[in-house]
């Protein structure tokens, strides 16, 4: 996620440096950020002479400190409310006054997360979308404390790096999981409730309000283990009965079923192909 | 396997609104699948399949239940619409538990040879699509009076964010707020539980709506 939302910046001219704690990612990143801009320019939607200068904006450490001349951090670090807010107190240290924190958390308070900071008033919710360098929605809350500057300091660059934000609120799931996390279980409680296949269930949804996905192919693209993970991030804070983890769900991870990546979800994948529909 | 079918119809139909193809192409003879559009129920034992169109109540209502031990040639079904939008291409075909293989297949040709997308489900309210969208819709609704964001921003947050063709304001909106509550309200009545129960925004349409 992290490689993704870097991509945005340096395509929008900004100089980025990508950190992560471990060489391996950055690594990674690197080169997958390469096969990202070659395949622009294959595709004909970039010069190279483009690409080399957006690659030539991209810099990566494995030092918190390469980070003190950053007017601008975006943490995307592991979903952890204790990594988030150990890192943000470390960035206090490294950091001016003035650089402002951006979170890309999914599922933690920004208020909470901000709280690992000395100065919470610098600390913003910047929920991308996966993937990110592909996707414009940008989700931004501001916390308790977060001042308007920042908040529109942090605004005004989402639209300069080309992206589009939409103002929400610091509560959990923002407005696109808040919305699509119930809707996913429902759609789960419907299989346990023998209301229909989930086969049929995705096509109404996709015939009848013209959805891409179905809600259990997407189940099975975001991984069933993820689901629960995010019903038991949300049911606890908003107890609103549709966040809570259908009991069909746990029964499926617990044997395994964990959607596309394991091969078997609601739908059965063999060598990348769909069975079941 | 024969795709021909008698229409019998009192009232404007939903699934089928005027000047629809679907009721054009309807035999003038008895053929061997009866669609009945509002007139009631009549047991036709001999035919492939009876099939009654539902609003929001269960198939159950007109054939009448036996302890899931149901179902015979008779199937429900609705051609999904929201609200006052035009029909979409979705036929919700409603059985019950001992309903006919035979029944199934017969019309699931009749509306597929008609260019409809058919899914099967059981008699439970609302079907699959409202069982499962109304809720989201109730919640947008919610959050708009709790101020999570705008309507604008909720749509374009469906729409960038899920790749949705409409987000959930804009569409519940378009398709009425007051037949929101109408539908809502039948589901909330059987299922009992709050997620169904109408947002605020549309009872307040229901209740200023032109009697
Ligand atoms: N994956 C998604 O679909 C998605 C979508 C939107 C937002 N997010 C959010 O993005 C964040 C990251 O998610 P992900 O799926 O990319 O996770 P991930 O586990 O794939 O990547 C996290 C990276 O953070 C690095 N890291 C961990 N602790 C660190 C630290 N203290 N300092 C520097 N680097 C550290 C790890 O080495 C790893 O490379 C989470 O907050 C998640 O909620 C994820």
């Amino acid at each position: 996620m992290g490689a993704g939302i870097a991509i945005v910046a340096a395509r929008a001219g900004f100089k980025t440096i990508c950190f992560d704690t471990s060489d391996d990612a950055l690594a990674r990143a690197e080169k997958q950020t390469r096969g990202f801009f070659d395949k622009s320019v294959e595709r004909g939607k970039m010069q190279a002479q483009e690409r080399d200068a957006v690659i030539g904006n991209l810099s990566r450490s494995s030092k918190l400190d390469a980070l003190s001349d950053c007017d601008l951090v975006i943490e995307a670090v592991f979903e952890d409310l204790g990594v988030k807010k150990k890192l943000l107190s470390a960035l206090d240290e490294v950091c001016a006054e003035t650089t402002i924190f951006g979170s890309n958390t999914s599922t933690l308070s920004i208020t909470e997360i901000a709280s690992g900071s000395k100065r919470p008033q610098r600390v913003v919710g910047m929920h991308f979308c996966l993937p990110a360098q592909l996707m414009k929605l940008v989700e931004m809350s501001p916390g308790v404390l977060t001042s308007d500057e920042t908040f529109a300091t942090a605004w005004a660059w989402t639209e300069a790096a080309g992206q589009k934000p939409v103002k929400t609120q610091d509560k959990p799931g923002f407005i696109l999981n808040a919305l699509l996390v119930p809707f996913n279980n429902d759609a789960i409680r419907a299989v346990e409730a023998g209301v229909a296949s989930p086969a049929d269930i995705d096509k109404a949804i996709k015939v009848g309000l013209g959805y891409k996905m179905g809600p259990l192919e997407l189940v099975d693209l975001v991984g069933l283990d993820t689901q629960i993970r995010l019903c038991e991030a949300f049911y606890p804070i908003t107890l609103d009965p549709r966040a809570a983890c259908p009991p069909l769900l746990r029964r499926m991870v617990a044997a395994g079923l964990l959607g596309r990546k394991s091969g078997r979800g609601f739908y059965n994948y063999q060598g990348g192909a769909m069975f079941g529909a | 396997m024969s795709t021909r079918y008698t229409i019998k119809q009192s009232g404007e139909s939903r699934s089928f609104p005027k000047g629809d193809a679907f009721l054009a192409g309807a035999s003038k003879d008895d053929a061997d699948v009866i669609i009945h559009l509002g007139t009631p129920l009549a047991a036709a034992p001999d035919k492939a399949a009876v099939l009654i169109e539902l609003g929001t109540e269960s198939l159950g209502t007109h054939t009448g239940e036996k302890e899931g031990e149901e179902g015979g040639n008779v199937l429900g079904f609705a051609r999904y619409r929201n609200g006052d939008d035009a029909p979409s291409q979705l036929i919700e075909l409603v059985c019950q538990p001992r309903t006919a293989e035979s029944a199934i297949a017969a019309a699931r040709a009749v509306f597929e040879a008609a260019g409809f997308t058919v899914v099967v489900c059981s008699d439970q309210a609302g079907r699959i699509i409202d069982r499962l969208v109304r809720p989201k819709y109730n919640v947008a609704l919610r959050f708009l009076d709790e101020g999570l964001a705008t309507a604008a921003d909720m749509d374009l947050t469906c729409r960038l964010g899920l790749g949705y063709p409409d987000g959930p304001i804009e569409r519940v909106t378009r398709g009425g707020l007051a037949h929101h509550h109408d539908v809502t309200q039948a589901l909330f009545e059987t299922y009992g539980t709050a997620t169904y129960a109408p947002a605020r925004r549309a009872v307040v349409a229901a209740a200023r709506r032109k009697k």
